[in-house]
């Protein structure tokens, strides 16, 4: 029998949850390992290149469920390596939502003023920075135009983005290679790993069992270099401490997975799922139209006709976040690139007298791909996704030897969630189509059902131990040195991109963890600056604390 | 031959001979099947590759079903989803994808995979795809890259305010 190997606090997967907080454990004193499922690709290995089996495949993971397909990261990194970094902070509404379950979601203890100093400090480690329309890509120039001409406000989103070194190359989700993107692996991991931390690739978390002191010891196998498929040998880790941020679509796999070991889960882990009310609508624009109406043109004389140059989603609009809006009628809206290759698919042709995502009409879109401009709804829905029974292995029965699979997850959108999909819809109907600028039309859900670049909730934060699995410090509910970090952790949709809200939260639960860890006798305190020895949002937490 | 129908469905080409069958001719330029298609689906790295021959002897037990159905007499000389005209190989494939069809799944990924041999050339590099005059990328007119084989659009600006921000901002560009 081999040697089970140990640590003080094993850190499940490496995600916004994860990085955070390995950081702060590593920076404390305490000794951490990060089991991350994907592999760990740097800067030149982030390939401009469709290939199955390039970046654009390996880094992926999307999993297809019974009516929401979830696209999430599968690297070290995360979600990070692969987002688009527009990192904007949640209305202040989005702390007081009732949500599905009629009284307020979010623990008592959580507003947007108390997160404010936790949101400073993720700003500040990234950092994030308020894109000058100056930076604005034409196709988040087009939208804002569009919106102004329809009597609406719209924003240059802040991002995590160093603009110096963006080439506007929309490869984004191939991972960044001239490190503009400011992932995970440029702040929180290698602070981490400077402070003793260590992050093993290709290894993925299969479930988790109880020691008799207390501990715990996590299972794993190692995933096959290429063929995602096929998984090696296993191993197992004992640990003080555990912290899930596998993400809101793998966390509560694992966790429903031990439940045999564990004992039984809280209510909440798998269930509340939401996609963040994302909905996206395809315009195809009349070029002739764009530089008569909006008076836009732009090198070589062209109008538009750009669909392919920038860096995802740079504009939004606003003026439907509005707190004093009824619940469920609040939305964004994001201008957003979407590659070929994921998406294409789903893009319905307006207009088409026939089938309207494939055959001769839906060409004929095509040839028109460069005057195409996707806007992203994210909306209020209503918490209701549920997890089914664990797949065997991992979070999905992968078809491909990367990135596809088929998964547990069941989700049937209610009339709420489809208020606030049909109210964004004629939005971007009004605002597009006006004076004849655009045709446009909503994807279609009947292929692989809705879809989520956004998962959360699927573990939430609560007070009520019914309606929630982890308390307002993150700890799983009834099982003690168990936390929860990552999206699965926030308690529904945000309105907005989530990223900065997770990391936020991350930050937040930190302090209550490193007592956590003391108080099994880890020697770690909390105190570390900003990865890169900033100390100013360091500052503000302390007088918030 | 009739997953080459099929693809041709999805994404339609003209005929590469005037007596091609499996491509029905319902559009002007390569489609899925020009594209790679096949190749795409019969990367071992896919995963429907297992599948194919299963999908290709359904689609024709459908396709005679449909026929059957609608008093159509198929021609014997090809498969009899290859036998169906491109409107009636349309119609079955929105059946077959239709959101109530517990079969849908498979036909969704058939169809998923053909258009992204034409979208994105994913059995290829891009850049050996791109030299190679691939027609999907011609076709949704993908830009090229540098000389050294990597994207960068130095003009991507309109360079100029072009909406006023919502009054509820915050000076680091969050909603307040
Ligand atoms: C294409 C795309 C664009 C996006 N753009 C934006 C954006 O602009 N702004 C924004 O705010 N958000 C964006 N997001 C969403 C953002 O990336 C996520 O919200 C965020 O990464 C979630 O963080 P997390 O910590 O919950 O999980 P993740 O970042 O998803 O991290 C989870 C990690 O756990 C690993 N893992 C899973 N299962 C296991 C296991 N069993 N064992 C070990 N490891 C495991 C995964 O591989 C992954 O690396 C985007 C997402 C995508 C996919």
């Amino acid at each position: 029998m081999t040697a089970t190997e140990s640590t003080d606090v094993l850190v499940i997967g490496s995600g916004f949850g994860g990085a955070i907080a390995a950081y702060h454990l590593a920076a404390g004193g305490a000794r951490v390992t990060v089991l991350e499922r994907g592999p760990w690709l740097t800067a030149e290995e982030f390939d401009h290149d469709f290939l199955l089996g390039s970046s654009y495949t390996r880094i992926f993971d999307f999993v297809v469920g019974d009516g929401m397909s979830v696209l999430g990261g599968n690297c070290v990194g995360g979600g990070s390596v692969v987002y688009f970094a527009t990192m904007p902070r949640a209305p202040r509404f989005v702390f007081e939502r009732r949500g599905s379950i009629g009284r307020r979601m979010w623990p008592a203890g959580i507003s947007r003023d108390t997160l404010e100093p936790w949101y400073d400090r993720v700003a500040e480690a990234l950092p994030v920075r308020l894109t000058p329309w100056e930076q604005v890509p034409f196709a988040g120039g087009l939208f804002a135009a569009a919106c102004a001409h329809a009597g609406r406000t719209a924003n240059p989103a802040p991002s995590a983005i160093d603009l110096d070194l963006c080439t506007n190359c929309n490869w984004m989700m191939a991972g960044c290679r001239f490190d503009a993107k400011r992932s995970l692996l440029l702040n929180y991991l290698p602070a981490a790993l400077a402070h003793g931390a260590e992050i093993r690739p290709k290894h993925e978390v299969q479930y988790l069992s109880r020691n008799d002191d207390g501990g715990y010891r996590v299972h794993y196998r190692i995933v096959d270099d290429v063929d995602y498929r096929v998984l090696h040998d296993e191993g197992a880790i004992d640990a003080k401490i555990v912290i899930l941020a596998a993400g809101a679509g793998a966390t509560p796999v694992i966790l429903q997975r031990s439940e045999p070991r564990l004992g039984p889960m809280p209510h909440a882990v798998g269930r509340y799922f939401s996609g963040n009310g994302e909905r996206l609508n395809t315009a195809v624009f009349d070029e002739d139209r764009v530089r008569e109406v909006l008076g836009l043109t732009r090198d070589g004389g062209q109008a538009y006709a750009a669909y392919q140059i920038g860096r995802g989603p740079t504009v939004a609009s606003w003026d439907q976040l509005d707190g004093s809006l009824p619940e469920y009628e609040r939305f964004s809206l994001e201008q957003l690139y979407f590659p070929p290759g994921l998406g294409t698919i789903l893009a319905q042709a307006p207009d088409a007298t026939g089938p309207t995502w494939f055959g001769v009409e839906k060409k004929e879109m095509m040839r028109r791909w460069q005057s195409w401009l996707t806007i992203f709804t994210m909306s209020e829905d209503d918490n209701e996704g549920v997890f089914g029974p664990p797949p065997e292995t991992g979070n999905s029965h992968r078809l491909s030897q990367q990135m596809l699979g088929n998964g547990p997850l069941r989700y049937k959108p209610t009339a709420n969630t489809w208020r606030g999909w049909s109210l964004s819809d004629a939005a971007v109907k009004d605002t597009l189509e006006r004076d004849g600028l655009a045709r446009v039309m909503p994807w279609t859900n009947d292929l692989v059902g809705a879809y989520t670049v956004h998962p959360l909730a699927s573990c939430r934060i609560g007070d009520d131990p019914a309606t929630s699995a982890l308390d307002d410090g993150h700890q799983l509910r009834n099982h003690p040195g168990i936390f929860v970090t990552d999206g699965s952790a926030v308690p529904g949709a945000l309105t907005v991109n989530p990223a900065m809200t997770i990391a936020a939260l991350a930050e937040r639960a930190m302090p209550g963890i490193v007592r956590a860890a003391q108080e099994r006798g880890v020697a770690v305190r909390y105190g570390a600056p900003s990865p890169d020895g900033e100390t100013a949002g360091r500052r503000g937490v302390t007088r918030a604390a | 031959m009739t997953i080459e129908a099929y693809a041709d469905t999805i994404v339609p080409g003209e005929k590469r001979s005037p007596d091609d069958r499996a491509i029905a001719g319902a559009a002007s330029g390569g489609g899925a099947v020009a594209s790679g298609a096949i190749e795409l689906l019969e990367t071992p790295g896919g995963g429907l590759a297992p599948a194919l021959d299963a999908l290709a002897i359904s689609l024709n037990d459908h396709a005679t079903e449909y026929a059957q159905e609608r008093g159509l007499v198929l021609d014997d000389d090809v498969p009899p989803f290859v036998g169906l005209s491109f409107d009636d190989r349309t119609a079955l494939v929105q059946l077959l994808t239709a959101p109530e069809n517990p079969e849908k799944q498979m036909w969704v990924a058939l169809a998923l995979f053909s258009n992204m041999a034409f979208d994105s050339a994913a059995h290829v590099g891009t850049l050996d795809a791109i030299a190679a005059g691939h027609p999907g990328l011609l076709t949704i007119g993908y830009f090229r890259p540098d000389t050294d084989g990597v994207w960068r659009f130095p003009q991507f600006s309109y360079g100029r305010r072009l909406a006023d921000s919502h009054p509820n901002t915050t000076t680091t560009g969050s909603p307040a």
